[in-house]
């Protein structure tokens, strides 16, 4: 029997959950200035708090006193329906994923299905906003939005599925079993594909496209559609969508993480625990800043010929060599 | 067929040249300079507004009154006033105004004046909502500093 009764553990899990998905929002935006500063040669945020710590407090606090104004021709439930069903997509995704052995909030033995299943719905969330906005630049965001996460969406489950095939199962704490060390992470298993590196890349710039980040950030591209979808938003529905986005970055680098760089599996048997998850998470979100500030925003036809010629080919190659490799050895 | 490899290893390598450049330029010093907490110091060719020079042993202006300077300028912005005090021969100054609000900058003023009693200043930091801010008595200043 469970010491701690079910409801409260459920009320624990999710109060957690939450503010990880809030804090992470909230300090990934001074990660994301400090390092945009740094590679650009500035300093970044560095007024409120030492080296601008407070900085995502007062932009918090900004937006909160903003008002919720509801501008004229929009439609009032999807308006507001829109950030939440950013959000709480992103949210549930963080349900099953497992931050060590034992601390998972439900280990299911369809995790990554569900997880694919909620980050499909995150997507309805900008298309539902920028219809609702009655603006022109919404439109047309929602409209990007939507060509580019199909576009996307292809060549990420090909390599989902190549990944079941290899790992027989899509309990996400298994799949981290499965790579107990650095030479047994599925980025260099070599015997179930020579192509897994490159899988691992496919799969990286697919959660960059689907979390619409640069250089794929056409959805919000600010200096041709002004924010996007998010234009007519205000203060905190502006917030909730930000929110949403940095918490979908938070879930493609874990997903990542569990399925090609062995989750909380320490390399080298150091130190073993749930910080390596972290330690590689943010490794990986370090790195979706660094490339947002060094690649310019492809054009939209370039992005979509990145996706049906470039990247569903290799994915499917890369899946059938998969299973050649699979029913020869 | 090879056209698309080739196109793919050289985008590949261009992507991975441009991610070595930013994260070279992330661990390198910072360049901005924090205005108003940090000022760069002023080059010695700065033109800022005039302003009157000292003369090492006395302490007081070097300008002999001729008005030169008051001719040379072509938006007329300088008044220069002087007279001889008793018992002396030269004339002294006693008013040297600068309407900075006309002034260009063109140093006609300097290049004109035979005792070097007028120079560029470094000043750069000029900002007011009152226009009388800009009038500015160079005399007064130049006690102010000694």
């Amino acid at each position: 029997m469970n010491p701690i009764p079910e409801v409260l553990r459920l009320v624990i899990y999710l109060t957690c959950l939450i503010l990880f998905a809030a804090l992470n929002a909230a300090y990934l935006v001074w990660v994301e200035r400090k390092g945009a500063g740094h590679i650009q040669r500035r300093i970044g945020p560095k007024e409120v708090g030492p080296f601008g710590l407070l900085q995502p407090l007062a932009d918090g606090i900004k937006l909160m006193t903003k008002q919720l104004f509801l501008p004229a021709g929009v439609d009032p439930v999807l308006f507001k329906v829109a950030p939440i069903l950013l959000l709480v997509p992103a949210v549930m995704s963080f349900v099953t994923i497992p931050f060590s052995e034992t601390l998972v909030a439900r280990d299911i033995n369809l995790g990554l299905l569900m997880i694919f299943a909620f980050a499909s719905v995150n997507v309805l969330g900008v298309l539902i906003g920028g219809w609702a906005s009655n603006n022109k630049y919404a439109v047309i965001s929602a409209a990007r939005a939507v060509s580019q996460n199909v576009a996307y969406e292809i060549p990420m489950l090909i390599t989902v599925i190549t990944m079941v095939m290899v790992t027989q199962t899509m309990n996400l704490n298994e799949i981290v079993m499965q790579q107990p060390n650095i030479f047994k992470w599925y980025v260099f298993r070599f015997t179930a594909s020579p192509l897994m590196p490159v899988a691992f890349l496919i799969f990286f710039i697919c959660s960059l496209a689907e979390t619409n980040r640069a250089p794929f950030d056409l959805a919000e591209a600010e200096s041709e559609l002004i924010a996007g979808a998010y234009t007519e938003y205000p203060g905190m529905g502006f917030g909730v969508f930000f929110m949403g986005e940095y918490a979908n970055i938070v879930i493609g680098c874990a997903v990542t993480t569990i399925l090609f760089l062995g989750g909380w599996q320490c390399p080298f048997g150091l130190a073993p625990g749930w910080w390596w998850f972290l330690a590689k998470l943010y490794l990986l979100i370090w790195t979706v800043v660094w490339i947002r500030w060094t690649y310019p925003r492809v054009q939209f036809y370039a992005l979509l010929n990145l996706s049906w010629k470039v990247l569903i080919p290799i994915s499917l190659v890369n899946l059938l060599l998969t299973g050649a490799m699979i029913k020869v050895f | 067929m090879s056209g698309y490899f080739t196109e793919l290893f050289t985008g590949t390598k261009s992507l991975a040249i441009g991610l070595g450049i930013t994260i070279k330029a992330f661990f390198q010093p910072v360049v901005t300079l924090q205005y108003p907490y940090e000022t760069l110091e002023m080059k010695p060719r700065f033109r800022g507004h005039i302003q009157l020079t000292q003369d090492e042993e006395t302490g007081e202006s070097k300008c002999i009154v001729c008005g030169m300077c008051q001719k040379a300028c072509p938006t007329g912005c300088i008044t220069v006033a002087g007279k001889k005090p008793e018992g002396s021969k030269k004339k002294a100054l006693t008013r040297y105004i600068l309407n900075f609000t006309t002034c260009s900058l063109c140093g006609q003023c300097v290049e004109s004046c035979k005792p070097n009693a007028i120079e560029f200043s470094k000043d750069y930091n000029l900002a007011s909502f009152d226009k009388n801010d800009f009038i500015f008595d160079l005399l007064k200043r130049l006690k102010e500093k000694s």
